[in-house]
């Protein structure tokens, strides 16, 4: 489904990424771990086209997308829901919701997503950046789902939320893991749940993969000596 | 009283034109942060749209339709002055939208283009464009006169401004628009084509300069200089009333128009030019963000 080749991306003139080599097969939830720094969400938007890699391809569905906007991605069928949540904060949730739209071929906004989080449905006429923080990042994923993305990125989307949220957001993960066709690129720090989602685990240091295995052979110990600071 | 209600009145006509030629700006400008020196020069080919559109009904349509020609260069005018945005847009603004500098420089030579343009195809003398018979005269109100053509610009600058909001806040291209300006990145990642809202809104802006241009052929003759003429003011309401606040450029223009009024009432008009400069600059020292302020992040 995605296939990373010998990438190498950064900013300017300093590359933050480099020897890259990473693939997701269809219907796989792919996690990566790694320390604070070492170029996870670098990665993340070099998939979404944010940044253009300086090395290397991004293949998605078989076709290489290395030069393709963001915006065609998102048409292909790629969700992303970035670390910071990026909602518009001038816009009411429900237009957040809309724009999410502009990607599928869908025109109504799916039921689905306000079971996932009744929340927005009660507050779908609030301005964005009214929001609470995980208000935002349960919106942020929403406005992903909305357009049936066959393959979704999530950047840390549980990162500094309370617990009851960011229980509901796993269960979310989950049921998306088990119910829908969607492949997945999850961006996260915990460990215990990495295991209960992940199919293939790659944990990066330093900007390059320094370990990777099947989640069900993952070793913790071997793990944790990355993450520690 | 009278006197007072002629001030107000004045003041909420001069006010109503300063919106009209400010609208388009406050778009481009105030939303998009282009600075684009050639608006004035938008606003002369909507002016001298109208002065074809006459010359055409002059010579090929029967008479007792001429005053036809004003309502038809209304959007006419606005669809040749969207045009030629988009022209502008697709092959020099586009390149420019990160870089202020350059495009002020790059769009002043536009206008200076434009400008030769017109006086080598209409000439440089003004010309004169006759008003529909319908905007002739005025209503008398006790000792108070109020020409129809000034009424005409009033009702105009209210119509183009609910357009306006009903385009930006209820339809789905003016969603993309408002997405666009306050995250350009994730509206993209969302799938957005950022290229095609900066193109459309771009187009837009330059339209209601047109419609602004059609609109001053009441007030006067038209020259190729005409758009030098309102520039300074366009601006002037766009920063007074805050860049980035679409709305904001309706308290721009209506307090610079009242104040401007009441300064010529009690002074002349080179001195009341002078007080209302000075009045701006004191309003900017104190609020350098002008009236309202939303910030517009559209070039993050
Ligand atoms: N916009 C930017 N411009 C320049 N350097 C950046 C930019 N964003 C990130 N960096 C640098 O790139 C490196 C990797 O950052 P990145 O955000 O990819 O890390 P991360 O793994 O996602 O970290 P975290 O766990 O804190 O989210 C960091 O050293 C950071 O300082
Ligand atoms: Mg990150």
């Amino acid at each position: 489904m995605l296939k990373l080749a010998d990438l190498e991306a950064g900013y300017g003139e300093s590359m933050v990424i480099r020897n890259i080599d990473l693939e997701v097969k269809e219907n796989q939830v792919v996690c990566i771990m790694g320390r604070n720094g070492v170029g996870k969400t670098t990665l993340l938007k070099t998939i979404m086209g944010i940044i253009s890699p300086k090395k290397g391809e991004v293949n998605y569905q078989g076709n290489d997308i290395t030069k393709k906007r963001p915006s065609f991605r998102a048409k292909q069928g790629i969700g992303y829901v970035p670390q910071g949540r990026e909602i518009f904060p001038k816009l009411t949730v429900y237009e957040n919701l809309l724009i999410g739209l502009e990607a599928g071929n869908e025109k109504e906004v799916n039921e689905k997503v306000y079971e996932y989080f009744p929340i927005l449905k009660e507050f779908r006429n609030r301005n964005g950046g009214d929001l609470s923080g995980g208000q935002q990042q349960q919106l942020a994923i929403a406005r992903a789902l909305v357009s049936n993305p066959s393959f979704l990125l999530l950047d840390e989307p549980t990162e500094g939320i309370q617990p009851n949220i960011v229980q509901d957001i796993q269960g979310v993960i989950k049921d998306i893991k088990e119910n829908s066709q969607t492949s997945m690129i999850l961006v996260e720090q915990d460990l215990e749940f990495v295991k209960s989602v992940a199919d293939y685990v790659y944990v990066v240091d330093h900007g390059s993969i320094v370990y990777e295995k099947a989640a069900h052979e993952i070793d913790d110990e071997e793990v944790y000596q990355y993450l520690s600071v | 009283m009278t006197d007072l209600m002629v001030t107000l009145f004045n003041g909420l006509s001069l006010g109503s034109i300063l919106l009209l030629i400010a609208l388009g700006l406050a778009i481009t400008f105030g939303l998009m942060n282009v600075i684009n020196m050639a608006h004035g020069e938008l606003i002369m080919i909507g002016a001298y749209v109208t002065f074809v559109m006459q010359n055409i009904f002059i010579n090929y349509i029967p008479e007792q339709y001429f005053d036809l020609y004003f309502i038809l260069s209304i959007p006419i005018a606005m669809v040749v002055a969207a045009a030629f945005g988009m022209l502008m847009e697709v092959s020099l603004i586009r390149y420019l939208y990160k870089r202020p500098l350059d495009s002020l420089l790059a769009t002043w030579g536009v206008s200076l283009l434009l400008q030769q343009l017109a006086r080598t195809i209409f000439g440089a003398p003004n010309v004169g464009v006759k008003s529909p018979s319908f905007l002739e005269g005025g209503v008398e109100v006790g000792s108070m006169y109020f020409a129809y053509p000034r009424l005409f610009i009033l009702g105009l600058a209210l119509v183009c401004l609910a357009g306006i909001y009903l385009y930006f806040y209820k339809t789905g291209n003016g969603r993309r628009v408002r997405a666009v300006m306050q995250n350009r990145q994730m509206a993209e990642c969302l799938g957005v084509s950022t290229r095609k809202v900066d193109l459309i809104t771009f187009a837009i802006g330059s339209g209601f300069a047109g419609v602004a241009g059609c609109a001053l052929t009441l007030l006067g003759a038209i020259g190729p200089t005409i758009g030098t003429n309102y520039i300074i003011d366009a601006f002037m309401v766009v920063v007074v009333g805050g860049v980035g606040a679409l709305f904001g450029a309706v308290a721009g223009a209506f307090g610079i128009g009242f104040f401007n009024t009441v300064f010529e009432f009690w002074t002349n008009a080179s001195l009341g030019k002078v007080f209302i400069f000075l009045l701006i600059i004191a309003f900017l020292q104190w609020r350098p963000s002008g009236l309202v302020t939303t910030r517009s992040r559209s070039l993050d």
